[in-house]
Parts: C-alpha cells; sequence; structure tokens
C-alpha cells in the first residue's frame, strides 16, 4: 500500500537531509508504528506520502500511484484516499461535531444525502452518537481526536496516517484512541502512526520501524519501543 | 452542494473582512469612474468628429472691398477671379481632395451672420456689402486642409483659407488633455485597487488558514479551495464598478444632460445609452482586475 524506495529528503542543501535513502513497505491491513526521536524523519515520512512535500530522490509508491509523477492538480484525489489525523486534532472551532466530519464530505463535492448517511454511521464507529450538536470546545480532548478520526476516515480512504495522536491526551484516553485505531486498522485499512509514546508501541505489539538521524534503524514485525543506544 | 459551499464561504469571507472588502469597493470605484470618464470624453470625441467632419467645410474668404491681405491689392475681388478659382477647386488636381464645392454669396453670407447673433448686439451692425463672398469646399479627407490652404495662399482675390476644423480641433485637445489626466489618475488608483485586492485576499486566506488547511488535507480541489477568494474579490470589485457606472450615469444624465446640454444645443452629447455600454466595459475590467490580482496572491499565499 504504502512503498518507499531509497528515499532520500533534502530541505536546504546545506543541512542534513532529513531522510536518507531510505526503502520501507507497507502492506494493505498492516498497522505500522514509526518511532524515533524529534528530528529523526518521521514527520516528513507523512509529508512525503500526502505529497506536501516531494523526494529529493528515489520513489514513493502510495496505493499503486508514483506519488512524484502525479500532477500537481490531481494531488487531492491521492488526499482522498490518505486520512490524516494530527496531534492537535485540527478540528473548525465554529463548526459542531456533525458538521466537522461532514465539512469533509463536502468539499469533495459528496450530495446532501451522502452526507446525512455517512456522518452518522462514522460518528457512531468511533463512539459519538449523541454528540453531533456539540461544539469542539465542549468535548474532551480524547473526544476532539475521535471526531478528527472520524473525519480523517468517513471517507473509507484505505490508508490512515496518524501523526502522534495520543501527544495530548492522557494514557487512559490514548489508549482508547488506540483500541479505535486498531478497529479502523482490522476494517482493512492500513494504519501508519508516528508515536513517542512507548507504552501504547508496547503495548500494541505491532510492527515497529525505527528512524534514527533519516535512516531506518530498525524495522520489527512485532516490536516494542526502544531508542536504539548510540 | 459545492455551490452552497462556495456562496457561504464567499459570505463569511465578506462579512469577517468587511473594511478590507469596502476599502476595495471605494478604490475600485473611484479608479473606474476615472476610466469611464475618459472613455465617455473620448466617445465625445470620435462621435463629434464624425459628426461635424461631414458637415464643417474650408472656407475659401474672397477679398471683401478693403482688405489688408497681400492678395487683395488689386481691391475686391473680380468675377473673372471668382470664376478662375472655381475653376481651378474644379479642376483635376484637387479633385483627389475635394468632394464638393458651393459659393456663398453676400446676401447668403449676410443673412446666416444675422441668424447666428440674432440676439446678441452684432446683429445688424454689418452691411450686406461688406460681407466676405466665399466657397465652401468640403473635403474627401477633412484632415488635408493644408493642400487647399497652400493652394491658395498666393491667388489673387483670395483673402484666407479658414479650416473650420481647426475651431473643433482646439476643442477636442482640450478634451484630449482631461482625458490624459483622467486616464494617468485612473492608473493610480487601479494600481492601489490591484495591491488593495491582494493584500484582501491575503488576509481572508490567513484568517482562513486552518480550513484551508483541512480542505486540503481531506482533498478538496484546488479551484473549490481558490474559488472563495478569487469570488470575494470579484464581488467587490463588481459592486466597486456597478456604482462607478451609477456615478458616470448621474453625472451624464443630470450635469451633461440637464445642464450642458440645453446650453449647446448644436452639439449632440454623450448619452445614457453610452454610459450602458461604458459600465459593462467598466464591470470587466473590475472582474479581470480582481480575477487576476487574485490568483496571483493565492499562487504565493495560499499553497495547494
Amino acid at each position: 500500500m504504502i512503498t518507499f524506495e531509497q528515499v532520500t529528503k533534502t530541505y536546504d542543501r546545506k543541512a542534513k537531509p532529513a531522510l536518507r535513502d531510505v526503502s520501507l513497505k507497507a502492506e494493505r491491513g498492516e498497522f505500522v508504528f514509526l518511532v524515533g526521536p524529534s528530528g529523526s524523519g518521521k514527520s516528513t515520512f507523512i509529508r512525503l506520502i500526502l505529497r506536501e512535500e516531494t523526494a529529493t530522490a528515489g520513489r514513493i509508491l502510495v496505493a499503486g500511484q508514483d506519488v512524484s509523477r502525479i500532477p500537481t492538480w490531481k494531488v487531492p484525489h491521492l488526499r482522498r484516499n490518505v486520512g490524516t489525523v494530527f496531534q492537535d486534532f485540527r478540528l473548525l472551532p465554529n463548526k459542531t461535531v456533525f458538521d466537522n466530519v461532514a465539512f469533509a464530505l463536502q468539499v469533495i463535492g459528496k450530495s446532501r444525502a451522502v452526507v446525512k448517511d455517512k456522518v452518522p454511521e462514522v460518528l457512531a464507529t468511533v463512539g459519538l452518537q449523541g454528540k453531533e450538536r456539540r461544539l469542539p470546545h465542549e468535548l474532551s480532548g480524547g473526544e476532539q481526536q475521535r471526531v478528527a478520526i472520524a473525519r480523517a476516515v468517513v471517507n473509507r480512504p484505505g490508508i490512515l496516517l496518524a501523526d502522534e495522536p495520543t501527544g495530548n491526551l492522557d494514557p487512559e484516553t490514548s489508549l482508547e484512541i488506540m483500541a479505535l485505531l486498531e478497529r479502523i486498522n482490522r476494517g482493512g485499512t492500513t494504519v501508519m502512526m508516528a508515536t513517542h509514546d512507548d507504552e501504547i508501541v508496547n503495548a500494541m505489539k505491532k510492527r515497529v520501524v525505527e528512524l534514527s538521524e533519516g535512516r531506518v534503524v530498525r524495522d520489527e514485525a512485532t516490536g516494542t519501543y526502544r531508542v536504539s543506544s548510540r | 452542494m459545492r455551490v452552497q459551499f462556495v456562496l457561504s464561504e464567499i459570505a463569511t469571507g465578506l462579512r469577517r473582512n468587511f473594511s478590507m472588502v469596502l476599502s476595495v469597493i471605494l478604490v475600485t470605484f473611484v479608479s473606474l469612474t476615472f476610466v469611464g470618464a475618459a472613455m465617455l470624453m473620448q466617445m465625445q470625441i470620435s462621435s463629434m468628429k464624425d459628426y461635424w467632419y461631414d458637415r464643417v467645410e474650408v472656407a475659401v474668404f474672397l477679398c471683401p472691398p478693403d482688405s489688408e491681405s497681400p492678395n487683395c491689392a488689386t481691391g475686391e475681388v473680380t468675377d473673372e477671379q471668382i470664376q478662375e478659382i472655381r475653376d481651378q477647386l474644379e479642376s483635376p488636381e484637387l479633385a483627389a481632395y475635394v468632394d464638393e464645392v458651393y459659393f456663398e454669396d453676400k446676401e447668403t453670407a449676410h443673412r446666416l451672420f444675422e441668424e447666428q447673433f440674432a440676439d446678441t448686439s452684432l446683429a445688424g451692425t454689418i452691411p450686406v456689402e461688406q460681407m466676405s463672398q466665399s466657397f465652401r469646399v468640403s473635403l474627401i479627407d477633412p484632415e488635408q486642409y493644408e493642400i487647399i490652404n497652400e493652394y491658395f495662399s498666393t491667388t489673387p482675390g483670395v483673402e484666407e483659407v479658414v479650416d473650420q476644423n481647426r475651431l473643433l480641433d482646439q476643442l477636442f485637445s482640450i478634451i484630449n488633455i482631461a482625458t490624459v489626466i483622467a486616464i494617468g489618475i485612473a492608473v493610480l488608483m487601479l494600481v492601489c485597487a490591484v495591491l488593495l485586492i491582494g493584500t484582501t485576499i491575503r488576509l481572508s486566506a490567513q484568517s482562513r488558514r486552518r480550513e484551508t488547511g483541512i480542505m486540503r488535507l481531506v482533498g478538496a480541489s484546488n479551484t473549490l479551495i481558490q474559488l472563495p477568494f478569487v469570488l470575494e474579490g470579484v464581488v467587490a470589485a463588481t459592486i466597486g464598478a456597478l456604482l462607478a457606472g451609477g456615478t458616470l450615469a448621474a453625472i451624464v444624465q443630470f450635469f451633461i444632460g440637464g445642464w450642458l446640454q440645453p446650453r449647446v444645443p448644436t452639439f449632440t452629447l454623450v448619452g445614457l445609452g453610452d454610459v450602458v455600454a461604458i459600465g459593462v466595459g467598466l464591470v470587466v475590467i473590475g472582474v479581470l482586475m480582481a480575477v487576476i490580482s487574485s490568483l496571483l496572491t493565492l499562487r504565493r499565499y495560499l499553497k495547494v
């Protein structure tokens, strides 16, 4: 589903590359943790998949498409097939829970009927039924992240990217969010999650890819979080 | 759904940036008013040229009894000289320039003079015998007055060759200067308008960064993300253009139609029909200006 072939990304010719010669393959339906200290290249990795950046060298395939060869005007279509969740939720503060999720469908031109049908369904999936009319600031952090996840998956993307989704949440809430992500993953969605949170990585027993200074230093099928000794 | 979405985004943008939008409206309004005024003045010139160049002739004045012109040293023009001049005007040599020739005798000249100054103190001051006889020559190309002027400048019996278009040309040069000034101001104001639209769109894009970021994230098309911003500028510029059109219409209706026209009944002045045509042009200019400046701004400040 996601393939990196000897990908290098340099932001500035003088600086050290953010990613160096990274090769990685995530199959359809896989759950992959991306771990490593700040500045190790996790965010760059995610931005490359979304084509927010283009690789300096190498090839990236997402859902069978060579990302660097997609013309600019078709990039939105790539992003419709990749859901994204962030640490800071990125909800619209003046829209209700329902409208926040509906927004994602509206802006890609879905009909009112589809919105009416899909939004309650996905809100039930993430456990937010009955809170459709709330505004984001009336919700707890965990609930806000559920709204963000609902928005990311309402369009049924094949891939879900999560950049530190539990970074702002307490451990208990984090585990609830992880359970939700795992359920989405079981539905066939490929999940790739960048995180610092060792407890979560250890508890989930999923594939772990560790980045350090832009290189893959570890790739274990059922790994634990441990920052490699240097 | 999408149309509704775009419309509501425009409404939000216009409301949030109300003061900036208002300034865009005012600046486009003023600049386009000057553009429209320049266009009106040029329309006036060309309609007057069309009208008058067909009617106004070159007048070849013949020597009256006591003229000081060197060509008139022999006294009043004789019948032989008149015939000679007529032959020259109708000669094949001048046929390429001259369209029509007719002779204006003293009685006709006197009657026209009395008509023209009927209600003034000049009426009745000049006896018939003192009027000049003249040939009235209409030219195929009214601009070629000089040829006739030079041809007859030394002919005995010709006192003076007068191109009546010259009088109009003076008026036209005044209008042309006014046009240049109007265009100068218009260009300055248009530059302001373009920059202001750019700034407004930029502010608008910044205040809605969160929305556009999410739109990008969930795969909204570039067109859908940019369209509300572009249309915001277009709406403001269109309102400005319509105000400019309305102002010009009011000026034409009340100042030109109501005040100036009755004072110069012989001229056909621009009317509301001309303003409508110009108004459409102004809206087109306003819209183009807004689209171009907003697209340029968005390319820099709204990464897609």
